[in-house]
């Protein structure tokens, strides 16, 4: 190609000019898109005054005041029993003297944090797991009415979930599944399944019947089939699924601020609402929301080969 | 290895009949080609064999057990299908070993077994490679190798070498016959090329609309066709027809056709209608000046050994193949002669033969 100089402009090279023009668009747009996303990775390590102060301040002294709140319970005491204590024992325990605080326990973020993982990642095994197998048997089997029934499973994807938050409220009282991990689970499942039936379903038509036919010839029954062909030719497809799940249960807010409140409740719902002294606590706020985004982005990195693969759907397949 | 037994056998998607009793016998150790054009109901019929779909009637049996309604996995056959069906997330060796390893063999013995087959069928060097890279005949052997490492009771081939080129076609025609042969193995291959079947088979069953047609050896295929179907689908290029009316008897020795009287096997059945058609192999055909049906040369294909000429009739095309060095200009006005031992007659409504002396000692499927 570029052999001695190029005059006439070539139709499959952009210009230097276009390149430019294009390199700049878009890392302004990337830019514009982290803000908020820095933003709070910031006022993570703000003091609750300047994560308040107005004008904004860009510039500050940086403290992990946010996350000892997260993570902490404090409570207020008088100077002379401050006197009274021994030394700080932590880093957070010398925060909370400094204003008059002494630390009476820890959150519950830990706990929220670890049933949002649970109910995220059960939720999404299970959706993965039934819409593998219904995929499968959508695309391989006569199924008597099989348009209409996978019309009727994307359909329950045309309202909004939360549209039928007052019944599954009542359901859920009633069946005592209203603040278990059990019951959301079920629900992030059965909202995802869906989803999961739909991509899957693509992707396993994808995969030529020959394979499971060649196996079965060969002495394997058609589950074994499944198992030792269709599986691991699936795994790109599982693997996006899997993340598009995941992300839904992740990030999940309406219902569980509707259907939990204490033992069950997940991250999201709890987050917004940590107070401090005189209102919310912004910086605990700030660092409980960049936690929260670490696991789906650690999942998202791992798996993000597949996903690539995976969003282009058998564009790309060999 | 085992015989193979299909009686009756039909197959029905929805109100579609893809297969319409088909019944025949693959002895043990016979090469058998089931041979039709496209959706003419042989890889149906393959596929049932097979166990991967179920017949709506009839009944298949393998040696002396019926296994109309078994399981693929239960019938101990082995399938090469037309784009081999390697698994892509197993190396060539593991693709080999995958039918041993639901046997629980012991891993040496699968091993043994596998670099066997491998050197069969001479890939012992890329045993270890990934299925990914390989050229379309390395896949085809790999594919073979998976069918022979289980020794089983019969081979079932779908059109196995369709995704390969011309060339390599034909140098594949010639080690599947030779690994047939070694192995003496019972084997039935679909195919729709009629070189493929009649330079590999030792019977064909040629198939159309999801009948079977005619059933015999490659020869009688060719030099004595069933039915006009057969006739013209044989051959290449096929057998010349020309039609004609005569109301014909059992003993009859020849027919007239524009006033020129045709020598033909003597009939041995009657017709029972006069619509009928006389069926010419082009190198059956030849020039002669005296003959009274006459033509004018159309057109001439240089083969090499031969030349097809094409003499345009007031009956339509014939091809003739003559040799290369007879001289044709085009528009000579030629006469036709054939060779009347070797002329079938056809019931014209039918499509079928009336039999004559040249099916003497013959038998028909």
């Amino acid at each position: 190609m570029s052999t001695g100089i190029v005059t006439a402009h070539s139709v499959v090279e952009p210009s230097p000019r276009a390149k430019a023009v294009a390199a700049t668009l878009v890392a302004a747009y990337a830019l514009i898109s982290m803000i908020p996303l820095v933003w709070i990775f910031l006022t993570g390590f703000k003091s609750p005054p300047d994560s308040i102060s107005y004008p904004p301040k860009a510039i500050f002294e940086p403290t992990l005041e946010g996350y000892c709140n997260l993570f902490t319970t404090r409570s207020r005491q008088s100077p002379e029993y401050m006197a009274t204590l021994p030394p700080p024992a932590s880093t957070c325990d010398e925060i909370a003297r400094s204003r008059n605080m002494v630390i009476a326990g820890p959150s519950n973020y830990a706990p929220r944090f670890v049933n949002s993982l649970i109910i995220a990642f059960a939720s999404t095994f299970c959706a993965v797991a039934l819409g593998t197998f219904a995929a499968y048997g959508f695309s391989r089997f006569k199924v008597p009415l099989a348009d209409d029934l996978l019309f009727f499973i994307l359909s329950t994807r045309m309202m909004p979930p939360i549209a039928v938050a007052i019944p599954i409220y009542l359901m859920y009282r009633e069946l005592g599944l209203s603040d278990t991990r059990l019951g959301m689970i079920l629900l992030y499942t059965s909202v995802n399944v869906s989803l999961a039936v739909w991509l899957l379903k693509g992707f396993i038509d994808e995969i030529p019947r020959e394979y499971e036919e060649a196996a079965m010839v060969d002495g394997y029954s058609r589950l074994h089939a499944f198992w030792k062909v269709v599986l691991p030719q699936a795994t790109t497809g599982i693997a996006a699924t899997a993340i598009f799940c995941l992300i839904f249960a992740w990030n999940e807010y309406a219902f569980a601020v509707l259907l939990t409140s204490g033992e069950a409740q997940t991250a999201p719902p709890f987050i917004p609402i940590i107070i401090g002294e005189g209102g919310q606590d912004w910086p605990a706020v700030a660092a409980g929301t960049t936690l929260f985004l670490l696991p789906i982005l650690a999942f998202t990195v791992l798996l993000r080969r597949h996903l690539l693969r995976g969003i282009t759907f058998g564009a790309v397949r060999k | 290895m085992a015989e193979i037994r299909v009686e009756n056998l039909e197959k029905s998607f929805g109100s579609f009949a893809a297969v319409r009793g088909a019944d025949f016998t693959v002895r043990d150790g016979e090469f058998f080609c089931l041979l039709g054009p496209s959706g003419c109901g042989k890889t149906t019929t393959l596929r049932m064999i097979a166990g991967l779909e179920l017949p709506t009637g009839g009944r298949i049996f393998l040696g002396a057990d019926e296994v109309t309604t078994q399981r693929a996995s239960q019938r101990d056959i082995a399938f090469v299908f037309q784009l081999f069906a390697l698994y892509p997330h197993m190396n060539v060796r593991a693709n080999i070993a995958f039918p041993l390893r639901c046997q629980s063999m012991p891993r040496a013995e699968i091993r043994r077994r596998v670099e066997e087959a491998a050197r069969i069928l001479r890939i012992s060097e890329i045993l270890d490679k990934p299925v990914s890279g390989l050229s379309g005949g390395d896949r085809q052997r790999v594919a073979l190798g998976r069918a022979i490492v289980r020794q089983p009771t019969a081979f079932l081939m779908d059109e196995p070498l369709g995704a390969l080129d011309a060339e390599f076609r034909r140098l594949m025609c010639g080690e599947l016959r030779a690994l047939h042969d070694r192995l003496e193995a019972t084997t039935v291959y679909v195919t729709h090329d009629q070189l493929e079947a009649m330079s590999m088979a030792d019977k064909i069953a040629v198939m159309n609309n999801g009948v079977v047609e005619q059933l015999g050896s490659p020869r009688e295929i060719y030099d004595r066709p069933a039915s006009m179907f057969v006739a013209d689908f044989i051959g290449s290029p096929p057998m010349n027809f020309v039609d004609f009316d005569a109301r014909l008897a059992s003993g009859d020795r020849a027919v007239r056709i524009d006033g020129a009287e045709i020598a033909i096997p003597e009939l041995r059945e009657t017709a029972r209608q006069p619509r009928c058609t006389l069926g010419v192999r082009p190198e059956h055909v030849r020039l002669s000046d005296t003959s009274p049906l006459r033509g004018s040369v159309y057109g001439t294909e240089y083969l090499g050994t031969t030349q097809i000429v094409t003499v345009a009739t007031g009956h339509g095309f014939v091809k003739a193949r003559l040799p290369s060095e007879t001289s044709v200009r085009l528009g000579e006005p030629v006469g036709l002669a054939f060779r009347p031992e070797k002329l079938s007659i056809f019931d014209r409504q039918s499509g079928r033969v009336l039999r004559s002396a040249l099916h003497d000692g013959a038998t028909h499927g």
